[in-house]
């Protein structure tokens, strides 16, 4: 793609063009984050993609880039780009809500490791993204703070859970954001609002100050409306944290190489027989298949791949994501942090948590955590919890025989483009249907990226791409990602982002 | 599988620490009955010899340098309390009275 000089429009530049730009001084980090800060003023009341603006510190962090820079100061390789947070990661003295009540006021006292990575490499946060209560929910319509609407149609949802990191960066509100993706929260909400979105390998990216959804699912990753600022954004929030005792303690994939190269030809690319077809949208359908065309035009070489199990994911994934969650939930009392509820002289701890409880959290966490509650009972454990563990096995053997037939494999991100918002808030069912294509990755653990491959022509809404890449292999996502994109850029002369409606 | 009655629900809650009203109990058993009744589906393949697979990294006994580090201090630790009595938590009764 080229690199358009740096001009007024501050807002539509890429993170990487505006990063350069800082560094040589064409623009300061100020007048940059500025321009997002009034972007958020201007649009953010329609789309509400945050739940706190940090403007006042994003501005003295912007300052003291800018002085650094006019110092000499090695600057970091992010230098003074703005970035919008997922508000389930703890920032010191920020609210942290995780789209809960429960946690309304809570300012925690502490950085996650995510976050004292983006402030070493002197990136500057905007605000807090919002998200479905506790990352539950595929819509952000589980928000105790109210939705965030999809920047394509307002009335739509921008995908779940992280549908306000999705949304800020379709909305030229932020060009960079942190998601986390637990069975498709990254990668489902990059595919509904036609930006990029990565799930990196289980155990790239530390999970310190991450509030827990699920344990063994959760994996925070980058959020971009390019490859290559995707890239840039996994280098710098991955590597080794040993405050993370499930922390990878091995070098982080050159991903920024990978999205340069961004070069397919001899590689061998799967398509899931069980990822399309029945239950997937024409529209979805049909750009999925130009995709593939393009992947062999480019030089990649095609194999069919049979994942037999993938059937069974979101019924593994809906018995062990609850299990866990019941239990990471458990945090939640009234006792230490947030909100108390039915507290007097006579109140029992027991009464207190239970009223705390039923007032500070919302449908969707309710319903997942009696569900946990029930797969871990005694009597039930075995064939629920323990059956699905047993699933999750054979979900992990059957992408490792994949793999060994292809380098990376493909399917649709979703298996429609956004629905209307309201339209599957009481049907949990229809709603967890959404994660189907992505839901297979969280449980094996490896890596695996969404990118937009253009519009439905069902609804003219857009259609994502998914890549899924062997565990620690995450560069090869960025190649094939950077290929396909670079193949639509030519074809179309702008990014598919360029033609979402002025807000 | 038993279809999930709203006792039962009521039984899911207490255990779980949620004070559900009478109309939550009736909408999440009907809820809760439809989701069991999908994901039971896992029961259908044959696992009987199959290991399970609690986490994907096969990571065990990680430790670090047994080595004394900076905690959170108690101003720290008591900000975001809901109650705070003499530097400490404040929780209600935590025994009946009888």
């Amino acid at each position: 793609m080229p690199t358009s000089p740096i001009d007024a429009d501050l807002i539509r530049q890429s993170a990487t063009v505006l990063a350069a730009a800082i560094a040589a001084g064409e623009v300061s980090s100020r007048e940059v984050v500025q321009a997002h800060l009034d972007r958020i003023g201007e649009v953010d009341e329609a789309v509400h993609a945050f739940l706190h603006v940090t403007a006042h510190e994003a501005l003295e962090t912007a300052d003291t880039v800018d002085a650094k820079r006019a110092a000499g100061d090695p600057l970091g390789p992010l230098a003074g780009v703005p970035l919008a947070l997922k508000d389930v990661l703890a920032m010191r003295g920020v609210p942290t809500t995780c789209g809960s009540r429960i946690l309304e006021g809570w300012r925690p006292p502490y950085d996650a490791t995510v976050v004292e990575r983006l402030r070493d490499a002197d990136v500057v946060i905007l605000g807090k993204t919002n998200m479905d209560e506790f990352a539950m929910g595929s819509s952000t319509e589980h928000s105790a703070f109210g939705p965030t609407r999809n920047p394509w149609d307002l009335e739509r949802i921008p995908g779940g859970s992280g549908g306000g990191s999705a949304a800020a960066v379709a909305a030229f509100e932020a060009p960079l954001a942190v998601g986390t993706d637990t069975g498709g929260s990254i990668r489902q909400p990059a595919a509904v609002t036609g930006t990029v979105g990565v799930k990196p390998t289980y155990g790239g990216v530390s999970r310190y100050g991450l509030v827990a959804l699920a344990s063994s699912l959760d994996q925070a990753g980058p959020c971009a409306r390019t490859v290559l600022d995707a890239a840039h954004l996994h280098a710098v929030i991955a590597g080794h944290d040993p405050r993370d005792s499930t922390s990878i303690d091995a070098a982080v994939p050159d991903v920024i190489a990978a999205a340069q190269r961004g070069d397919v030809r001899g590689m061998r690319v799967g398509l899931v027989r069980q990822l399309d077809g029945e239950g997937y949208a024409p529209g979805v359908r049909q750009r999925f298949a130009e995709a593939v065309e393009i992947l062999t035009h480019l030089g990649a070489e095609i194999v069919e791949v049979d994942c037999p199990h993938f059937e069974y994911a979101l019924g593994a994934y809906y018995l062990i994501l609850p299990s866990e969650a019941s239990s990471n939930l458990a945090r939640f009392d009234g006792m230490r942090y947030g909100l108390r509820a039915g507290d007097g002289s006579d109140a029992s701890v027991e009464s207190v948590m239970s009223a705390t409880r039923e007032a500070g959290f919302g449908a969707e966490v309710k319903r997942r955590i009696m569900l946990g509650t029930y797969a871990l009972s005694s009597g039930y454990y075995d064939a629920y919890y323990g059956q699905a563990q047993k699933v999750r096995t054979l979900i992990r053997r059957d992408f490792d025989a994949a793999f060994d037939k292809a380098d990376v494999l493909i399917s649709p991100t979703a298996p429609t483009t956004a629905f209307r918002l309201g339209e599957k808030l009481d049907d949990p069912l229809a709603m967890y249907l959404n994660d189907i294509a992505t839901i297979p990755v969280n449980l094996a653990g490896n890596a695996a990226m969404s990118l937009p491959i253009g519009l439905s022509p069902d609804d003219g809404l857009p259609v994502g791409l998914q890549i899924m890449a062997p565990a620690m292999a995450d560069d090869r996502l960025y190649r094939a990602g950077a290929a396909v994109e670079g193949a639509l850029y030519d074809r179309w002369g702008h990014l598919l982002i360029e033609e979402a409606p002025a807000l | 599988m038993s279809a999930i009655t709203p006792d039962d629900v009521a039984h899911l809650a207490r255990l779980a620490r949620l004070e559900l009203t009478a109309d939550e109990l009736d909408h999440y058993a009907a809820q809760l009955d439809v989701i069991v009744s999908s994901v039971a589906r896992v029961s259908e393949v044959a696992a009987d010899d199959v290991p399970p697979t609690s986490h994907p990294l096969p990571l065990v006994n990680v430790t670090r340098p047994d080595v004394a580090r900076p905690g959170l201090g108690a101003a720290d630790a008591l900000a975001g309390a809901p109650a705070v009595e003499d530097d400490r938590f404040r929780v209600p009764r935590i025994l009946d009275q009888d």
